[in-house]
């Protein structure tokens, strides 16, 4: 029969394939958050379109057309825009989301045990749902400028990760801290505004002088969103190796700070939320 | 007895919590003030810095949740968990059920480990029932198989199959409740640990749960750990029972005496003054401080009397130094065997504090005949201020009720026949005809 011991320290053994285990709950968790998200809206899951459709809109024309500043190659200023909206979008949904995770479900934490990581791992899934819808919009764009990626689109899903992984980690880390200091929740916000700027969402990062391109890359967002706009526009925009290779190596570091920060102060998080 | 038939042993198993308390100054200066925020904000940055965890307040004290506790519970037994609040139970079941980590000591469950802390954990208002037991199955531990395998049962159990695909945020209390233990009824775990969740629902749908969950005990030879305040449940369900009492196992075995005991101790237990309890809850803009019992002259009572007036004089403590607004504060009565009997609230009787000075002030629940049967109650004392709680301390206080000549009739009430006494007359008279002038006439002669 099962036997299960429970001392100080106990909860370490077999933590991840009590995580294994739970993939269901961490399946229904996401469901679940997707299934409320546009209960009692009008025009319900049209939002997830909107939202980027818009921004888009509004960078195109702030710096693609006030401001004047070149696109990737050929490629229409729209289309980099929102090839860089993608992975921005998800990166910023998936770590505020992940990060206020643990506190909205607090009343489950405390009542219910089970591997703490799917909260913050459901979170990312749900931003992932919505990065996956937002490439409908991607689509219809293409058609519309009648502009077709290449072989290069193969090697999206290496992206992709990397995009989870740097996510995942910040949005971890974040979780953890946000228990116990819930200065956080202030702080989350704005740090997620400052990065909008910081990172070449709006723009193509080629703007950015040579000699400081490798020190931008220490941001992992610029090697992400290079990636996407590399894959997504048929090697219009060229990709810059040593950013690309810091920027995996940033968001490495970063999943694993994250998850360890977490594993470390998992067991108190129903005593302190 | 071999080893397999242990299903939980518990040996020596404690949880230790650090608490602040904030000194607080007699009186306050801005410069005091100023220097206390400002000693603050340095220790919670070093705390911060160094990765612990942030206490709030002067001084940190250690505080044993759980000390020691150690008992074996045989597989299929069902086994009562009874304590005062703050006596470490939910704290036990918290680390059996793998909440939180024991700070020292070893617990061994044989067996899978269901928890049911609370009721309805995770339902989500704005899913339907037929989504929400899905989404709780799965909280709770199973698997979707096994959800869709017993759907059938969980909602007839539950009596909802009317209103499957409705959001639950249109459920009835007592439709909620029931769905939500429904869920849980069918998880088929080996150990169950149960906290108070039926002092929810209706009495019929209580005695339903309790049935099932005699049943999965007796039938499956699953073990049940059973926490309750309402010592009729216990008595009836349990084969064993074991009394906590501030973090310490005082008592285990036989339920009956086990009980008994519990209802001594109740009794006996010194309870700290009402100003140092920390087992509040609530926003604290105000607290209640203290509580006496006084005779119709305002004199200090040692109990009170069935029938005559009885005054409980409460001292309201406002700490804001403001006046504070519309106060409302409630009194809930209950027995020895923690089942309410009554409420007095200001609300109620629309007598709400409209404006409560800052510092002490008086407050006198007035009982014009206290219509108690003998006995011991228990006061649970209940404050808001709009629809905030402000203070809420459970077993605040307690007071004897003698016996006395209710009914002006020179004769006691005997004991045994309820908690009340109940205002009544008797007349003789009339078979029919219109009653009201006769009865007038009867009462004035009286």
């Amino acid at each position: 029969m099962h036997e299960l011991i429970i001392e100080p320290g106990s909860a370490d053994r077999g933590y991840w394939r009590d995580l294994w285990r739970s993939r269901e709950l961490l399946r229904l968790l996401a469901w679940r958050d997707v299934a409320v998200r546009y209960k009692q809206t009008v025009i319900g899951a049209a939002w997830a379109l909107i939202r980027p459709l818009l921004t888009m809109v509004v960078f195109t024309l702030v710096f693609g057309r006030l401001a004047k500043l070149p696109s990737d190659g050929a490629a229409p200023y729209a289309l980099m825009v929102y090839a860089g909206l993608l992975p921005w979008t998800f990166f910023s949904t998936a770590v505020t989301d992940a990060a206020n995770s643990l506190i909205g479900n607090a009343n489950l934490i405390s009542k219910v045990y089970f591997p703490r990581l799917v909260v913050p791992a459901a979170a990312v899934a749900v931003a992932l749902f919505d990065f996956v819808i937002s490439f409908i919009v991607l689509a219809a764009l293409m058609v519309w400028y009648r502009f077709f990626p290449g072989w290069q689109l193969l090697l999206l899903p290496g992206f992709v990760a990397l995009a989870f992984m740097a996510s995942f980690g910040l949005g971890v880390w974040l979780a953890a801290l946000n228990v116990s200091y819930r200065d956080f929740r202030y702080v989350i916000p704005f740090v997620v505004q400052l990065g909008l700027y910081i990172s070449p969402v709006g723009f193509s990062s080629n703007i950015i002088p040579a000699p400081w391109r490798l020190l931008y890359s220490v941001n992992p967002l610029v090697g992400i969103i290079d990636g996407f706009r590399w894959c997504l526009l048929g090697g219009q925009s060229e990709l810059y190796l040593p950013g690309l290779w810091l920027s995996v190596a940033v968001s490495v570091l970063f999943a694993w700070l994250g998850v360890r920060r977490f594993r470390r102060t998992e067991k108190t998080f129903a005593d302190l939320i | 007895m071999s080893q397999n038939d242990i299903a939980i042993s518990v040996e020596k198993l404690s949880k230790r919590y650090l608490v602040g308390h904030q000194t607080r100054e007699r009186y306050t200066a801005l410069r005091d003030v100023i220097a206390r925020e400002a000693r603050d904000f340095t220790r919670r940055g070093l705390d911060l810095l160094r990765g612990r965890q942030i206490v709030v307040g002067d001084e940190v004290e250690e505080f044993w949740a759980l000390k020691d506790v150690s008992f074996e519970v045989k597989q299929g037994e069902i086994v009562g968990i009874v304590g005062r609040n703050g006596a470490g139970k939910s704290t036990l079941l918290k680390i059996l059920s793998r909440i939180t980590e024991p700070s020292a000591g070893r617990a061994v469950l044989r067996g899978r480990v269901a928890s049911l802390l609370e009721v309805g954990t995770g339902f989500h208002p704005e899913l339907t029932g037929r989504e929400n037991i899905f989404l709780n199955g799965a909280i709770i531990g199973m698997t979707q198989a096994e959800v869709r395998r017993k759907f059938d049962e969980i909602v007839a159990f539950a009596e909802v199959e009317r209103f499957l695909d409705t959001p639950v945020k249109r459920y009835s209390s007592g439709m909620y409740v029931r769905l939500a233990f429904a869920v849980a009824a069918h998880l088929e775990p080996e150990i169950l640990v149960v906290d108070e969740v039926l002092a929810v629902g209706d009495a019929a749908f209580q005695r339903k749960c309790l049935g099932k969950m005699r049943d999965v005990a007796s039938h499956d030879g699953r073990t049940v750990l059973f926490v309750s305040h309402s010592m009729a449940a216990i008595e009836n369900m349990c084969d064993s029972a074991l009394l906590l009492a501030q973090g310490r196992c005082v008592a285990q075995g036989d339920t009956h005496a086990v009980v008994q005991d519990y209802m001594n101790s109740v009794g006996r237990v010194a309870v700290s003054p009402l100003a140092e309890r920390k087992d509040r809850e609530g926003s604290g803009e105000f607290r209640v401080v203290g509580m006496a019992l006084e005779n119709a002259d305002g004199s200090e009572a040692a109990a009170f009397k069935c029938g005559a007036e009885g005054v409980l004089h409460l001292t309201i403590d406002n700490r804001t130094g403001r006046s504070l607004r519309n106060a409302r504060v409630a009194v809930v009565i209950n027995d020895a065997g923690g089942q309410r009997v009554a409420l007095m609230d200001t609300w109620l009787v629309d007598a709400d504090i409209p404006e409560l000075v800052p510092g002490e002030t008086a407050l006198r629940a007035v009982m014009p005949k206290v219509a108690l049967a003998p006995g011991r109650y228990f006061v649970t004392v209940w404050s808001t201020i709009g629809e905030a709680v402000v203070d809420w301390i459970k077993d605040a206080g307690a007071f004897d009720v003698e016996e006395g000549d209710f009914f002006g009739s020179g004769r006691l009430p005997p004991p045994g026949y309820g908690p009340f006494v109940l205002e009544h007359h008797f007349l003789v008279g009339e078979r029919s005809g219109n009653l009201i002038e006769w009865r007038k006439r009867k009462l004035s002669e009286r």
